[in-house]
C-alpha cells in the first residue's frame, strides 16, 4: 500500500494547510464538495486574495457545530476516553477546543476581506496557481494573441472584471480542485475529527502538553512517520516538514459538522479515532517529528532557525529541542539572501564570432546587427513596461518580434542571433546574487549617499518588498521568475520553427560543455585557513554553473516538450499508446539518461541532477511512459531513495549535496505530469540501471560545494517553512499574507555627509563599463590576478606578520615561564593573555595586505596583457585588479585574522610548553654536534646492537669459545664516546637505551661478569683494566650523555646480585664506583644511601647480607677513600660456599 | 644494496625455524660472509616476524599460556640459574622476549589477581629490575639482550635505524641539492598521510619519476612491500601521485 500519493491540484495560493500528509489523511469534509464553494474551514486562509466571505461564515459555523457534542460529552468522546483511560479527565477539560470563545470568533467573524482585482494587471506577483498542481493546458495555445502573461498561462478570460464573477469563479475552480482530491491512500474515518484551523481566530488556542490525548500513540505514529522521511519513503522531504510545521503552528481545532460527529457508540474503534484531536494533540506530535527531523532543521537558513528557537510551543514541549535548536541558530553562518537578479546588461560585441568574418554576405551582417538592436529595443522596452498594469507582452511586442525573425532567413543568423538570446539569457538570468548589481536601479545618486552599512541595509529591504513573497506554497510549479519571463515569452512570441531547434541546439550544446567542466578536484582542507580564501572561489565557481546549468535546462525542456505540451493526460487508452508508439520513435533532445549516468558513475550527482530536474519539470504527460525517460526517472528514483541523510560514511555525499538532491527530486515528483505511481512504483526495478560507481572518490559529491545560499536560491519553497513560521509569530498579520515585520524608515536627508561612498557604487559601475568593452580575456585576466594576488595576500601576510606576532608570542611565553616558574599556568590562560596582547596588532594585517595588492598586482596584471595594450587600459586593468585583490584579501583577513592569529599562537603555545617537557631534566639544553664534527662516528643503532651483544654474552647462555676480547670492550666504548659527541644522527630514544645499556655494562664489569677472551686470564677481565674502563663510563655519563642516565639500576637488587655469584667476590669496584658517582657529582650521597638501604629488604643468602652491611657502613664511614682496595674478604670473613644470588 | 630474488630465497630458505638468537644470527654470517650483518639480520628479522604472525594465536591459548608457566615454575624450582625461560621459548619455537611477556603477565596476573595493565608490562620488560619477583627478573632480562628479533631493546635499535636513515637521506638530498618538505613540514601544512619527504621538484631515477621518498631502512622483501603498499604507498599516490 503506498503510503503516500501526491498531492492534488487543491488551492489557492493562499492555501496554507496541506491537505494531505503521506501516513495521515486530514479528513476533509467532502460533503460540502461542489454544492458549497467553502470547503472546509481550515482550507481558507485569510491570505486568499479575494477569498469571500462565505468563506469565513462557513468556518465559524462548522466550529460552531462543532463544539456542541463535544461539549456535551458525545458518545464519540467518551468512548475515545474509554479506549485510552489516562486521558479521561483531560477530554473533559476537551470542550476548550470551542468553548472558549474568545471575541470575534464566538460571534460572526466581522473579518473584512478587500477583494483585490483579479487580473492580468498583477500577473507577475503571483503565482495564481496552487502550490502543486498548475493547469499546463492554456501555456502552448496556438494563437500567440491568446497568450497569458501570468506565469504559467493560466489566465483568467479577459474581460471579467467585477468582483462578483470573480467570485463566481474561484467558487468553481474550488469545486472542480475539491473534486479532484484523490481519495486517501489511507481512509481515516472521517466523522468527529476536529480540523486543525490555520486561521480561524487570530488569537491562537494555547497548546498545553499536558493535555494531550493519546501520548502513546501520537508517539508511536510520529516514530513511524519520522522514519518514514528519514528513510526517504516519502517524495518530498520538505512537504512533509511543511505540513508538521503547519501542525505546530495550528491555531485551533475546527470540529466538523454534528452530524458527522454522532457515530454510533463502540463503532469508533480506538485505533480509527482521528489522531488530532485538539491543538495539544497536534503540537505534540508535531514537536515529536521535529525532534526526530533535528538534523534536517539545523541546516536550514538561520532566519528559520530563529523561528524554530523562538517559537514559544516549541518551547513548551520540549526545553530540549528549542535549546538544540538555540544552539544552532547561534552557531549557525547561514544567512540566505534570495535578491534580486541583476539589472540587465547588453552582451557585449564579441569578435571572435560577431565579426563580419563569420556572417555569408554584408547583408547578413547588417541584418544580424540591426536583429541585435531590435532585441535590445525589445528587451528595454519590456523592463521598462512589463510591471506596467495592463500592458501585454504579445499585444506589446509580438509583432515587432515575429518581424525580426521574419528576416533571419540563413541559418547562419539564426545560429549567431540563439547565440546572443542565449549569453543574453544567462547574463540576466543566472546570476546567484546580484553581487555589484543596483539596488533599485533608478536612483543611484540617492543611494550613494547612504554609506555602505545603510546601503546593505536597504538591500534587505528591497528585498523583502519585491523578493517575491510566496514562491507559491512548499511545492510551486516550475516558473519563469523575473527576466526569464522575458525570454520564455520572447520563445513563444516568436513561434518560430528554427529559432527553437537552433536554440534547442545551441543549449544542448552549453549544457554539455558546462556538465562536463572540470570543477575543483581538491577538497578544501579543514586544517589550513588559507585555502578557505580558494575554497570559497571554487564553491562559488561551482554555484555559477550550477545555476547556469538549471537555467538552460530549464528553457530546454520548456522548448523541447514544448509542441506536445497540452492540457492533460490522453483521454483514452488506446490513443495513450499511438502517441507513445509515435513518441518514442523521436530521438531525446538531449541525452539526458546517459548524462545521467556518467554524473552518478564520477560522483558528479551533486551538480547533473539539479538541471536535470529543471528539465524534467517541463516534461508533458507522455514523457514519463516513454521507455527512455522512465528509465531516467527510475534512476532518479533510486537515487533518492539511496540519500538517507542520516547515513554520513566517509567519502560519502555532503549533507547539503543530498539536501539537495532531495529537495529538487522532491520537488520534481510532485510535478503534476509526473505519474502519481512513479514514486512508489515496486522495487527491484533497477534491471540494467544499475550505474557504475567505482569512479574516484573524489567525486564532487563528497565535496561540500552545496551551501544553503545555493539550496535557498535552487529551491526558494524551502523558504515557505520560515514564512509560515514567522506569520505564526506575526499573529495578526496572518491575513495580509507573508510575514510583515515593521521597518522603520530611514531617511537620506541626515546621512548626505559621506561622500566618499558616493564613488564606490560608481566606481563599480565603471569598472563594468570598461569590461564590457574589452575583450574577455582582460576580464578574465584581471579577475584571476585579482583572485590569486587576494590568495596569496592572506599567505603572505601568514608568512610575515603572523609569523612575527608568532615568534613574539614566544618570547613572552618564555618570560612567562621564567617569572612564573616552571608551571607557567594554566595553558588556557596563558593563550588568553597572550591573545589580548597580540590580536590587536591583527589590525596591521590590513594596511600590510593592502600594501602588498598594491605591489604585486600591477607586475602581475603586466606579465599578462599583451605587450600592444594602450597604456590606458592598462592602468585601469591594473588598478582594477589592485582594487578587486585587496577587496578580496581585505574581507578574507578582518573576519579571520583575529582567529587565524590566535589558532597560530596557540600551536606555538602547545609546542612550547611539549618542548618543556615533564622533566627538568631533559629541559637543559641540548647541544648539536662540535664545530668541526664530520659525522663520522658510528651509527647509535649498531652501537646499540653491538652493547646489547656484549650484554647477551655476560648473560648468557653461551658457548664456551665466546667472549669479548677487552680491546674490543674499549673500542665500544671509545665509540660510543663519539656517538655522544656526534649529535646528528642520535635521537632521544636512541640515548636513553643507549645510556641504560652503559649502566648495565657497568653492573657486569662491577661483577666482573663479561667473559673474556685472551690468553692472559682466561675468562676474566684484569681489574686495573675494569677500573679503565669504568672511568670512561664515568666520563661519559659526566660529560657526554645529554639524558638522564638510569644510575639507580647500579643498586637494584639484580644487578647488585650479580656480585652474588662471583668467587671470590670483589667488592671494591662496587665502592670504587659509588664513591667515582658522588665525586663527580653523579649521584648524591643520600640518594645511595636510600637506594643501599632498600637494597637490605631484599632477600639474599646470609653472607651476603652480611657482606653487603659491611659495604654500607664502609660507605657511611669513609666518604673520601680515593681508591680503595677492597676486598671481600676484607669487609668480612666471606664464606666461600655456593650461593645462589637471590631468593 | 640490490639483492637477487634467488639470493634472498636461498637466505629465507635457511631461516625456517631457527630461534632469533645471537647464535643463529652467527652462523647465518658464516654461511653467507658476503652479506653485511644489517642485511642479514634485516632479513632475518623479518622472516621470523613472518613466522610469528603465522604462530602467534596458539602460544596465546589459555591451555599453552597454562603449560608454559607450569614448565617455567617447574625449571626455576630446579635451578634458578639457569636459563628456564629462553630455552623454554627456543624450544616451542617463539621469540623469547614474547615468553618473557606471556610469563611475566602470567605471573602478574597470579600476584595481583587482576589482569597488568600493558603499561605496567612494558615498563617492567623494559626495566626487568622492577619486577618483583628476583628470578623472574633475570629470566626475562635474559630472554630480552638475547632475542635479535623482538623486544624492547630491538624496538629501539629499529626505530633508531629509522632515524638514522631519514637523517642520512635527507643529508644526501641536500647534499643533490633536491628541495624538499619533510614530514614535520608537511603535517604542519595539514597532509594527513606523509611520506618522509615530498619532493617540491619531481626528479627522475632509472626512468622513474620519483614525487616522494619514504625510508623504510629495512630490508624490501616481496611482502612486506605489499604491506606498506598497501598501507602507505596508494594514500601517496592518490594525493600526491
Amino acid at each position: 500500500m503506498p503510503l503516500c500519493k501526491k498531492r492534488q491540484p487543491s488551492k489557492s495560493k493562499g492555501e496554507k494547510l496541506i491537505k494531505r500528509a503521506p501516513i495521515f489523511y486530514l479528513p476533509l469534509k467532502q460533503k460540502n464538495r461542489g454544492r458549497r464553494g467553502p470547503g472546509p474551514a481550515r482550507e481558507r486562509g485569510g491570505r486568499v486574495p479575494g477569498g469571500p466571505e462565505e468563506v469565513v461564515s462557513g468556518e465559524s459555523l462548522g466550529w460552531a457545530g462543532g463544539r456542541r457534542p463535544r461539549g456535551a460529552g458525545s458518545p464519540g468522546s467518551s468512548s475515545l476516553g474509554l479506549s485510552d483511560p489516562p486521558n479521561l479527565s483531560n477530554l473533559e477539560e476537551f470542550p476548550p477546543v470551542g468553548s472558549v470563545p474568545p471575541g470575534p470568533a464566538g460571534t460572526k467573524p466581522s473579518r473584512r476581506i478587500n477583494p483585490t482585482p483579479v487580473s492580468e494587471e498583477r500577473s507577475l506577483s503571483k503565482p495564481k496557481t496552487c502550490f502543486t498542481s498548475p493547469p499546463i493546458n492554456c501555456v502552448p495555445s496556438a494563437q500567440p494573441s491568446a497568450l497569458d502573461t501570468s506565469p504559467w498561462g493560466l489566465g483568467l478570460p479577459p474581460g471579467c472584471r467585477s468582483l462578483q464573477e470573480e467570485r463566481e469563479m474561484l467558487r468553481k475552480e474550488r469545486s472542480k480542485q475539491l473534486q479532484q482530491s484523490p481519495t486517501p491512500a489511507h481512509p481515516t474515518p472521517e466523522s468527529g475529527s476536529p480540523l486543525p484551523s490555520r486561521t480561524g481566530n487570530l488569537t491562537a488556542e494555547p497548546a498545553d502538553p499536558a493535555r494531550v490525548s493519546s501520548c502513546q500513540r501520537l508517539k508511536l505514529v510520529a516514530l513511524v512517520y519520522s522514519s518514514c522521511i528519514a528513510e526517504n519513503l516519502v517524495p518530498n522531504l520538505f512537504l512533509e516538514l511543511y505540513f508538521v510545521l503547519q501542525l505546530l503552528t495550528a491555531r485551533r481545532m475546527v470540529a466538523a459538522k454534528d452530524d458527522d460527529l454522532e457515530p454510533s457508540p463502540g463503532a469508533l474503534d480506538p485505533l480509527e479515532s482521528p489522531l488530532f484531536q485538539s491543538v495539544h494533540d497536534c503540537v505534540f506530535f508535531a514537536v515529536e517529528v521535529l525532534e526526530r527531523q533535528f538534523q534536517v532543521l539545523c541546516y536550514l537558513d538561520k532566519g528559520t532557525l530563529k523561528l524554530l528557537a523562538e517559537n514559544e510551543r516549541l518551547l513548551c514541549f520540549s526545553p530540549a529541542l528549542q535549546g538544540r535548536l538555540r544552539a544552532a541558530y547561534e552557531g549557525s553562518a547561514a544567512k540566505v539572501s534570495l535578491a534580486m537578479p541583476p539589472s540587465a546588461q547588453a552582451v557585449s560585441f564579441q569578435p571572435e564570432t560577431d565579426n563580419r568574418a563569420n556572417f555569408s554576405s554584408d547583408r547578413a551582417f547588417h541584418t544580424f546587427k540591426k536583429q541585435r538592436d531590435v532585441f535590445y529595443e525589445v528587451l528595454r522596452e519590456w523592463e521598462d513596461r512589463h510591471e506596467e498594469p495592463g500592458w501585454d507582452f504579445e499585444k506589446g511586442l509580438g509583432s515587432r518580434i515575429r518581424a525580426m525573425m521574419g528576416q533571419l532567413s540563413a541559418a547562419c543568423s539564426h545560429s549567431h542571433f540563439v547565440r546572443l538570446f542565449q549569453k543574453q539569457l544567462l547574463q540576466m538570468c543566472q546570476s546567484p546574487c546580484g553581487a555589484g548589481g543596483t539596488v533599485l536601479g533608478e536612483a543611484p545618486d540617492v543611494l550613494s549617499m547612504l554609506g555602505a552599512d545603510k546601503l546593505g541595509r536597504l538591500r534587505r529591504l528591497q528585498e523583502r518588498l519585491v523578493a517575491p513573497q510566496s514562491s507559491g506554497g512548499p511545492c510551486p510549479p516550475p516558473t519563469f521568475p523575473g527576466c526569464q519571463g522575458f525570454f520564455r515569452d520572447f520563445i513563444l512570441s516568436a513561434s518560430s520553427f528554427q529559432f527553437n531547434q537552433h536554440l534547442m541546439d545551441s543549449l544542448s550544446v552549453k549544457i554539455r560543455e558546462l556538465n562536463g567542466l572540470a570543477l575543483p578536484q581538491h577538497a578544501p582542507s579543514d586544517e589550513d585557513g588559507e585555502s578557505d580564501v580558494d575554497w570559497q572561489g571554487e564553491r562559488r565557481q561551482f554555484a555559477v554553473v550550477l545555476l547556469s546549468l538549471r537555467l538552460l535546462a530549464k528553457f530546454l525542456g520548456f522548448v523541447a516538450f514544448l509542441p506536445y505540451r497540452g492540457p492533460e493526460p490522453p483521454p483514452t487508452r488506446e490513443l495513450q499508446d499511438s502517441i507513445l508508439a509515435l513518441r518514442s520513435q523521436v530521438p531525446p533532445v538531449l541525452d539526458v539518461l546517459t548524462l545521467l549516468r556518467q554524473g552518478l558513475g564520477a560522483r558528479r550527482a551533486v551538480l547533473t541532477v539539479p538541471w536535470l530536474v529543471e528539465f524534467l519539470s517541463f516534461a508533458d504527460h507522455i514523457v514519463p511512459l516513454l521507455d527512455y525517460y522512465r528509465r531516467t526517472f527510475s534512476l532518479l528514483r533510486h537515487l533518492h531513495r539511496s540519500l538517507v541523510l542520516s547515513e554520513e560514511s566517509g567519502g560519502e555525499m555532503c549533507f547539503l549535496n543530498k539536501l539537495l538532491l532531495l529537495a529538487v527530486l522532491g520537488w520534481l515528483f510532485q510535478i503534476p505530469t509526473v505519474p502519481e505511481d512513479l514514486f512508489f512504483l515496486e522495487e527491484g526495478q533497477l534491471d540494467a540501471l544499475e550505474v557504475d560507481t567505482v569512479a574516484s572518490e573524489h567525486g564532487l559529491d563528497s565535496m561540500p560545494v552545496v551551501d544553503q545560499q545555493l539550496l535557498y536560491t535552487c529551491c526558494p519553497y524551502i523558504g515557505e517553512l520560515r514564512k509560515l513560521l514567522a506569520s505564526w509569530v506575526s499573529g495578526s498579520s496572518g491575513r495580509s499574507g507573508g510575514f510583515v515585520r515593521k521597518i522603520t524608515p530611514t531617511t537620506t536627508t541626515s546621512l548626505g555627509a559621506q561622500p566618499p561612498q558616493t564613488t564606490q557604487g560608481l566606481q563599480a559601475q565603471l569598472a563594468q563599463a570598461f569590461f564590457h568593452n574589452q575583450p574577455p580575456s582582460l576580464r578574465r585576466t584581471v579577475e584571476f590576478v585579482a583572485e590569486r594576488i587576494g590568495s596569496n595576500c592572506v599567505k603572505y601576510i601568514k608568512a610575515t606578520l603572523v609569523a612575527d606576532l608568532v615568534r613574539q608570542a614566544e618570547s613572552l611565553l618564555q618570560e612567562q615561564l621564567v617569572t612564573q616558574g616552571q608551571e607557567g599556568g594554566d595553558p588556557v590562560q596563558l593563550l588568553e593573555i597572550l591573545c589580548s596582547q597580540l590580536c590587536p596588532h591583527g589590525a596591521q594585517a590590513l594596511a600590510q595586505g593592502r600594501e602588498f595588492c598594491q605591489r604585486k598586482s600591477p607586475e602581475a596584471v603586466r606579465a599578462l596583457l599583451p605587450e600592444e595594450t594602450p597604456a590606458a587600459v592598462l592602468s585601469s586593468a591594473e588598478s582594477i585588479a589592485v582594487g578587486l585583490a585587496m577587496e578580496k584579501a581585505c574581507v578574507w583577513l578582518s573576519a579571520n585574522i583575529t582567529a587565524l592569529i590566535r589558532r597560530e599562537v596557540k600551536a606555538a603555545l602547545s609546542r612550547t610548553l611539549r618542548a618543556q617537557g615533564p622533566e627538568p631534566a631533559a629541559r637543559g639544553e641540548r647541544r648539536g654536534c662540535p664545530r668541526a664534527c664530520e659525522h663520522q662516528a658510528p651509527l647509535p643503532s649498531h652501537l646499540i646492537s653491538e652493547i646489547k651483544d656484549v650484554l647477551s654474552l655476560a648473560v648468557g647462555p653461551r658457548d664456551p669459545e665466546e667472549g669479548v676480547c677487552p680491546e674490543h670492550l674499549e673500542r665500544l666504548l671509545s665509540q660510543l664516546g663519539q656517538t655522544l659527541r656526534c649529535r646528528q644522527l642520535l635521537c632521544p630514544p636512541a640515548e636513553q637505551q643507549l645510556a641504560k645499556c652503559s649502566v648495565e655494562l657497568a653492573s657486569l664489569l662491577v661483577a666482573d661478569q663479561i667473559p673474556i677472551l685472551g690468553p692472559p686470564t682466561p675468562h676474566r677481565l684484569d681489574r686495573g683494566q675494569a677500573r679503565r674502563l669504568l672511568h670512561v663510563l664515568l666520563a661519559l655519563w659526566k660529560d657526554d650523555f645529554q639524558v638522564p642516565v638510569p644510575l639507580q639500576l647500579l643498586l637494584r637488587p639484580r644487578n647488585v646480585g650479580l656480585l652474588a655469584d662471583t668467587r671470590p667476590r670483589e667488592w671494591d669496584l662496587l665502592l670504587f664506583l659509588l664513591q667515582e658517582l658522588v665525586e663527580r657529582g653523579l649521584m648524591g650521597r643520600t640518594e645511595i644511601e636510600t637506594c643501599l638501604g632498600s637494597l637490605h629488604e631484599a632477600q639474599w643468602p646470609g653472607d651476603f647480607s652480611k657482606e653487603l652491611a659491611a659495604l654500607f657502613n664502609l660507605f657511611l664511614a669513609e666518604p673520601h677513600v680515593p681508591e680503595p682496595q677492597l676486598r671481600a674478604c676484607e669487609l668480612v670473613q666471606p664464606n666461600r660456599g655456593t650461593v645462589l644470588a637471590q631468593s | 644494496m640490490i639483492l637477487t630474488k634467488a639470493q634472498y630465497d636461498e637466505i629465507a630458505q635457511c631461516l625456517v625455524s631457527v630461534p632469533p638468537t645471537r647464535q643463529s644470527l652467527r652462523k647465518l654470517k658464516q654461511r653467507f660472509p658476503s652479506q653485511s650483518q644489517a642485511t642479514l639480520l634485516s632479513i632475518f628479522s623479518q622472516e621470523y616476524q613472518k613466522h610469528i604472525k603465522r604462530t602467534h594465536a596458539k602460544h596465546h591459548t589459555s591451555e599453552a599460556i597454562e603449560s608454559y608457566y607450569q614448565r617455567y615454575l617447574n625449571g626455576v624450582v630446579k635451578n634458578g640459574a639457569a636459563p628456564v625461560l629462553l630455552e623454554l621459548a627456543n624450544e616451542v619455537n617463539y621469540a623469547p622476549s614474547l615468553m618473557a611477556r606471556i610469563i611475566l603477565e602470567r605471573f602478574l596476573q597470579e600476584r595481583e589477581e587482576t589482569p597488568p595493565s600493558k603499561s605496567v608490562i612494558n615498563s617492567m620488560l623494559r626495566d626487568p629490575s622492577q619486577i618483583p619477583d628476583g628470578v623472574l627478573a633475570n629470566q626475562v632480562y635474559q630472554c630480552i639482550v638475547n632475542d635479535c628479533c623482538y623486544g624492547p631493546l630491538v624496538d629501539c635499535i629499529k626505530h633508531a635505524i629509522g632515524h638514522e636513515h631519514e637523517v642520512l637521506l635527507r643529508d644526501l638530498l641536500l647534499e643533490k641539492n633536491l628541495s624538499f618538505l619533510d614530514e614535520d613540514q608537511l603535517r604542519a601544512k595539514g597532509y594527513d598521510k606523509t611520506p618522509d619527504f615530498i619532493l617540491q621538484v619531481p626528479v627522475a631515477v632509472e626512468g622513474h619519476i620519483i614525487h616522494w621518498i619514504e625510508s623504510k631502512a629495512s630490508f624490501g622483501d616481496e611482502c612486506s612491500h605489499h604491506a606498506y603498499l598497501h598501507d602507505q604507498f596508494w594514500s601517496y599516490w592518490n594525493s600526491l601521485s
